[in-house]
């Protein structure tokens, strides 16, 4: 029996007290008292204490009754227009302050001299040798341990053909190969399912973006032809890079977000 | 002794391929003048109209037959065909200086129209009036107060009797330029702010009854303005809708966030086509028949080009062309009553198009883009011709002069600038207004451009 559930046990064995319901009735009601008598005799650090505390206590207490009241009463709509008029073309578009402009200009210029890129999820856990590989033990007695077993989502591309099974070092099962993606337009919101054309770079170590291993954080290249996008001399794009965003392995399908 | 000089065989052609005449041989030294007087002759017109010259369609001839056919490398040993396009008889002069500037706003003008006359001037802005100026005293005519919320869209009438405008808190209001009053009740319906208003053209209907409303609840409403009623509401779009067009033929255009472009049947509300190729927001249309459809009723200046009224029979030789810009940074060209594929697509801007315009002879088309280049492209083909550059901030909107010779651009940068589109050099940069402009408008008679902005005053500009 756990530790703590004595008194529950003994309730149920025995029952309660024959006076209990009415004396935790009379304790509640009091209450108010106590703590009121509580506030006013109080002295010394406690005192400053407790009254901190009451305080943020009343604070919330009263916020959360505006909030109510505010819900019943209908309040007519404030008759000041607001500022900061802009026309129907520039409604749903966010504009920068020239300020902003200026400093963005230069904190790129910035990151561009060192080599790093913006991605949505900039940190990813870093997935160790033991989650991502298994070890499979192969030999007459079983005891080489050798060849590793993929237990992750990969890409393998269209002409892949496995090595000769008994000189394969990693096996990358049929289940868990994918080929498509469900790839969001961070602007547009919407979602669309792309073929995968490989995999760019996997944040926990290269030797899994050489494997085609795909986990949360990894960059892939998509097949955006479908989007109908075009460069400025008028060439189709047909390839972009997106970055996953689900555990594939959980879920059973590649999410990742465009990289515009 | 005189040197002979070389002699060609030459044969006009208009612009859809009709001969004219036959052919006939001239010397290599002519100059675009005196082929203005043979074709005059060949096409017996009573006053002279002046045409511009085009050896095989494609190199405009500009000093003399001689230079041009040693650029484009013709053989003169054949037939030149030689395509005139008759260009407008008047000439807009280039406006210069800002005659006055009229404050009265209390919120930053966000659009303005001239009427189809080119007598009134409206402006709708942020502090929820709609103003009428008077232009031969360029001081305030009337303030017409009623909305609620930012006034978004204005557009007149086709008979210049009426001024409908919506505001953010999706309602429309009609209102009378000679009064200032409002003409019947507010049309409501529409659950968010109103993007677009366009009404029906003359043609279709002499009394200016059908208003058609597009807003961001990604619906269309055609209203009844007799009856102050919605008549017909056009749902399929699945988001904000960004313009709509009165085809001259009955057709209704609309263009939307959903990165595609509907065609409806106006007298049914039936969606006919939906044209898709965009990659990202629709944000502009322009119409090839636009001007004719804002102007046709009224003549401003007695010698117009008779082009102008053949715009009214959109079918055989000219078909109405649509143009749509988009955020992915192109454009389509499409012959929207015909078929569902583009005609041509037009890329080069490097950040989205804000808006795009036919010219009045319909055979340029002007695209303003944030990327604070305006581009020039052909109106028929969609090739590219040129680029404008000098603003250096984003420019939001472009306006036609009516004979297509100049082009007034305003953009985020407080400037205005007209552009001379034969040469594709700036004409006069016209500075003054002390915040981003809003709104551009040159009025059908050539005389003003209007411009408002976020500055709260409304300037006008004269020559």
């Amino acid at each position: 029996m756990p530790q703590n559930e004595h008194i529950e046990l003994h309730r149920k064995r025995h029952g309660y007290r024959l006076d209990h319901h009415e004396r935790k009735r009379k304790k509640e009601s009091r209450e108010a008292h106590e703590r009121s008598h509580k506030a006013k005799k109080l002295i010394g650090l406690k005192a400053k204490l407790y009254h901190k505390q009451r305080h943020a206590e009343k604070i919330q207490m009263k916020k959360t009754i505006k909030m109510h009241e505010q819900r019943k009463t209908k309040q007519k709509n404030d008759d000041k227009t607001p500022e900061g008029a802009v026309p129907a073309y520039l409604l749903d578009r966010e504009g920068q302050s020239r300020a902003k402009v200026l400093s963005n200009m230069i904190k790129q210029k910035r990151k561009e001299k060192a080599g790093k890129w913006e991605v949505p999820l900039p940190k990813v856990r870093a997935q160790g040798e033991t989650e991502v590989l298994k070890v499979i033990k192969t030999g007459k007695r079983q005891k080489k341990a050798w060849k590793r077993m993929v237990t992750k989502v990969c890409f393998v591309g269209d002409g892949f053909t496995r090595k000769p099974p008994k000189y394969e070092r990693f096996i990358r099962p049929m289940g868990l190969r994918f080929k498509k993606a469900h790839v969001t337009h961070p602007e547009l919101k919407a979602t669309f399912c792309l073929p995968i054309l490989g995999v760019k770079k996997n944040p926990s170590s290269p030797l899994y973006t050489s494997l085609g291993v795909i986990t949360k954080g990894t960059v892939i290249e998509v097949n955006v032809s479908e989007l109908g996008l075009v460069t400025q001399g008028g060439k189709v794009i047909w390839g972009k890079y997106a970055q996953v965003t689900n555990n594939p392995e959980n879920d059973g399908c590649i999410n990742a977000v465009l990289l515009v | 002794m005189k040197i002979d000089v070389e002699r060609l065989l030459i044969q006009f052609q208009d612009e859809d391929g009709v001969v004219l005449g036959s052919p006939f041989d001239v010397p290599l030294d002519i100059t675009p003048e005196k082929l203005q007087l043979v074709c005059n002759s060949l096409l017996m017109k009573e006053e002279p109209v002046p045409f511009a010259f085009f050896a095989r369609g494609e190199a405009e001839v500009v000093s003399s037959l001689g230079s041009c056919v040693k650029a484009i490398g013709v053989e003169t040993e054949q037939v030149l065909p030689v395509v005139y396009q008759p260009q407008a008889v008047f000439r807009v002069r280039a406006v210069s200086r800002c005659t006055s500037t009229l404050q009265g706003h209390t919120e930053a003008v966000i659009s303005t129209a001239f009427s189809p006359t080119g007598k009134y001037l409206a402006s709708g802005s942020g502090d929820t009036t709609v103003r009428f100026w008077d232009l031969s005293t360029e001081t305030p005519h009337h303030t017409a107060r009623g909305h609620t919320h930012w006034v978004l869209s204005i557009a007149w009438s086709p008979d210049g009797k009426k001024l409908a405008s919506g505001c953010k808190n999706s309602q429309i209001c009609l209102w009378d330029p000679v009064t200032g009053a409002q003409i019947g009740k507010t049309l409501t319906g529409h659950t968010k702010w109103i993007t677009w208003l366009c009404w029906e053209p003359l043609h279709l209907n002499p009394e200016c009854r059908y208003l058609a409303s597009t807003s961001k609840d990604g619906s269309v409403r055609i209203w009844d303005t007799a009856l102050g009623r919605c008549d017909k509401i056009l749902t399929g779009h699945t988001q904000s809708v960004t313009c709509v067009k009165w085809g001259g033929d009955g057709l209704l255009y609309t263009s939307s966030h959903d990165r595609t472009v509907k065609v409806w049947r106006a007298k049914d509300g039936v969606q006919c086509r939906t044209l898709q190729g965009h990659a990202h927001w629709v944000n502009t249309l322009a119409l090839s028949t636009d001007y004719v459809l804002r102007t046709g009723a009224f003549e401003p200046s007695p010698a117009r080009t008779p082009l102008q009224h053949s715009g009214f029979v959109p079918q055989g030789s000219n078909p109405e062309r649509l143009v749509s810009g988009s955020d992915d940074f192109t454009l389509f060209l499409w012959n929207p009553a015909a078929d569902k594929k583009p005609l041509a697509r037009m890329t080069g801007h490097s950040a989205l198009v804000n808006e795009v315009l036919f010219s009045p002879d319909t055979r340029l088309l002007a695209s303003a883009s944030f990327d604070k280049s305006v581009k020039i492209w052909d109106g028929r083909t969609g090739k590219y011709l040129m680029s404008l550059r000098g603003h250096v901030g984003s420019v939001y909107q472009v306006a036609w002069s009516a004979d297509s010779r100049l082009l007034v651009s305003g953009s985020s940068d407080s400037t205005l600038k007209v552009w001379d589109v034969k040469t594709g050099k700036l004409s006069i940069d016209l500075p003054g207004h002390a915040d981003e402009v809003y709104a551009v408008d040159w009025s059908p008679d050539g005389q003003r451009v209007a411009s408002g902005g976020k500055d709260k005053c409304l300037r006008i500009w004269r020559r």
